[in-house]
């Protein structure tokens, strides 16, 4: 089995999230980068998945979209399972659209797959985490034909396909797809493991495919004008103790306030 | 006449708070396009006959001229495909002026679909929306008399995102709860309702749901009323008991931060914030979390906030309108006891 799984580099923000002076970008000056958390997780299902294979002919194959840096996210996900690499080179490809981000993706799954053969999964998270486009994965899908679900919280691998699941508020709904087919996974549907001493050689040693494909994907309609923080709302703490002495206040606020 | 429309997501006939949040959003836009407002609603002849004319009513509320009803078999339930599907075939033969949706769930993943069948861009998570023209107020950048001017949010509301947007058919969804649903006021318009069939393939039933499981009856997480959250500064899994007693005494749920879950000490579904749940509680009561901005989009929805943390300094404790800065495993039981002293003694106060 091979599959597939996207993932996005993304800046590790902290407390507030600063914007550059242009307004084009946020300002990660003093900031390091992690990959996103849903997508964290496609990597550790797929990882889980293939692990339980019997025979040695599968792979996680990891693939990223952005400058050079995100060889980074790529390095962390060779320390956590996966197996091979590749890089769709895009300088500010952090930033793009989301067609153009999915026309670049899908010539690139064309040209993986038409040397290494079809996955038989394709992993993206349910959205990235800066963006939050919520399209990309169901695009890339569309354009290869296959069928995807988003939103997908628990996969078991089957003979023919996938069953996945998806929360809802009260519980989950079940879905049955064919392989070959594609999924946005959620947090929470694993916990991804730490790299371990022999995860960090493997990330070592990682050979990473850089790939062109993004060279002809066009603009798409959405263009960014400036990025901007939103009105911070107005508070003045009240404080209402500095030791469990404060309990009768706390209860007397939580009688005001009619929860009690 | 020229219409705005307006996807109607549901759940086996019950529409979801974001559909009427979008209907709003979507009413003002199309006042602004001196365009009707339409709806779209896909089921098929059961789901009609037990839940049409509710939907149409409540369609009606909205100020909505027609709702178009996209009626076939494999839209007994949703499925991805089958939506993404019929609305494809629904903008071609109708031709809106614009097509929204709810940021929800399934809102957002029918236009995805949509968007991916149409070639069309699509943007997500709008929060103000100005027709082609010129740029609104306060944003700057040239006037691109043929974009339409848009803010979205990124990080899950941390950041705003000001977009141009040219297309020959502008797709939108409504970021939940920018947005307060709000009926018409006054005479209602009469409601016009309007069948169509749309041409599904078998292979859309692929990604129909098979299957169901309930796991919670009654409050959950988004709708309870006290939400009684541990951070890292809980400590352990075991150290969330006084947690659990304390949403216990008020009837409320437990949360926790994500350092909590990536800990194993809670189920992911507990986690409050960017990549968990939004919350809405009358008070959220936050113990030994830092309030690090995706936790705090999360919880922001909250109408108060209580901040127990031994650090004065923290994001949570500065954003809060109340805290209490001390060790959470000394003022959580404190406040217990509290409670319990005055239940037993209720004459006494
Ligand atoms: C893309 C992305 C998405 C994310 N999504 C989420 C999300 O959905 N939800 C989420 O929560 N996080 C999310 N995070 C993680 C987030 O950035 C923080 O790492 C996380 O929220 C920190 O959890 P915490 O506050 O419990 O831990 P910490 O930041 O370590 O804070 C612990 C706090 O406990 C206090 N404390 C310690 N001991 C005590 C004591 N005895 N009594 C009282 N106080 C004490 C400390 O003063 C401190 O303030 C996301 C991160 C990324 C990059
Ligand atoms: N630059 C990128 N590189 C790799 N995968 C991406 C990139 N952008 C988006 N994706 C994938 O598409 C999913 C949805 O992204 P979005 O539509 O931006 O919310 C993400 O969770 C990733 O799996």
């Amino acid at each position: 089995m091979r599959i597939l799984v996207c993932v996005k580099r993304v800046p590790a923000v902290g407390s507030r999230i600063n914007v550059t002076d242009d307004g084009q970008q946020v300002d990660t000056a003093h900031l390091g980068f992690t990959t996103s958390p849903h997508e964290e997780c496609a990597v550790e299902e797929a990882a889980q998945i293939v692990e339980r294979l019997d025979g040695d002919d599968h792979a996680v194959v990891v693939l990223t979209l952005g400058p050079e840096a995100s060889t980074e996210q790529l390095r962390y996900a060779a320390s956590v399972g996966g197996n091979e690499f590749a890089l769709v080179m895009a300088e500010g490809g952090l930033d793009w659209d989301p067609q153009r981000t999915a026309v670049a993706i899908t010539s690139a799954v064309r040209e993986l797959e038409s040397a290494g053969g079809q996955f038989d999964l394709i992993l993206f998270g349910n959205e990235s985490a800066d963006g939050g486009n919520f399209q990309v994965g169901i695009r890339v899908a569309h354009a290869l034909g296959r069928p995807i679900v988003n939103g997908i919280k628990g996969i078991d691998p089957h003979e023919r396909g996938f069953t996945a699941r998806r929360e809802t508020d009260a519980g989950y709904e079940v879905y049955e797809l064919e392989a070959p087919c594609a999924l946005g996974v959620k947090e929470g549907i694993n916990l991804p493991r730490y790299p371990t001493m022999k995860g960090r050689l493997a990330s070592r040693k990682a050979q990473i495919q850089v790939l062109d494909s993004a060279a002809d994907a066009d603009a798409g309609g959405q263009s960014r004008v400036r990025l901007h923080r939103p009105p911070e709302r107005a508070s003045t703490t009240v404080q209402l103790g500095d030791s469990a002495a404060a309990a009768p206040a706390v209860v007397n606020l939580l009688d005001e306030l009619g929860v009690l | 006449m020229s219409a705005v429309a307006v996807l109607i997501d549901h759940d086996r006939g019950v529409p979801s708070s974001g559909a009427l949040e979008a209907l709003t959003a979507a009413r003002a836009l199309a006042a602004d396009l001196d365009a009707d407002l339409d709806a779209v609603i896909l089921g098929d002849n059961d789901l009609f006959d037990a839940h049409g004319a509710d939907l149409v009513a409540a369609c009606a509320d909205y100020g909505v001229a027609a709702v178009h009803r996209g009626r076939h078999s494999f839209l007994a339930d949703y499925g991805p495909d089958a939506w993404g599907a019929a609305l494809a075939g629904f903008v071609e033969a109708a031709g809106p002026v614009a097509f929204v949706a709810a940021g929800t769930d399934r809102g957002a993943e029918a236009m995805a679909q949509l968007a991916a069948r149409t070639d069309l861009p699509l943007v997500a998570n709008c929060v103000n929306v100005s027709p082609a023209g010129s740029p609104p107020e306060g944003q700057p950048g040239p006037a691109n008399g043929d974009a339409w001017h848009i803010t979205r949010i990124q990080w899950g509301g941390s950041l705003l995102e000001d977009v141009t947007l040219t297309s020959t058919l502008p797709l939108l969804t409504i970021a939940q709860h920018s947005i307060e649903a709000e009926p018409c006021e006054g005479d209602l318009i009469h409601t016009t309702v309007a069948d169509f069939e749309p041409g599904l393939g078998p292979e859309v039933q692929q990604t129909l749901i098979r299957d169901r499981v309930t796991l919670t009856e009654g409050i959950t997480l988004s709708t309870a009323p006290v939400v009684v959250s541990g951070g890292r500064g809980v400590g352990s899994a075991d150290g969330f008991a006084p947690l659990e007693e304390l949403a216990e005494l008020l009837g409320g749920r437990v949360g926790c931060s994500r350092a909590v879950t990536n800990n194993g000490w809670r189920s992911h579904s507990d986690q409050v914030g960017q990549t968990g749940t939004r919350i809405a509680p009358e008070i959220y009561i936050a113990c030994g979390i830092s309030g690090a901005i995706q936790h705090w989009v999360g919880a922001m929805g909250s109408k108060n906030i209580l901040a127990i943390n031994i650090d004065p300094e923290a994001n949570m404790v500065t954003k809060a309108g109340y805290a209490v800065i001390a060790d959470l495993h000394e003022v959580v039981p404190a406040i217990c006891d509290e409670i319990r002293r005055r239940r037993d003694r209720p004459s006494s106060s």
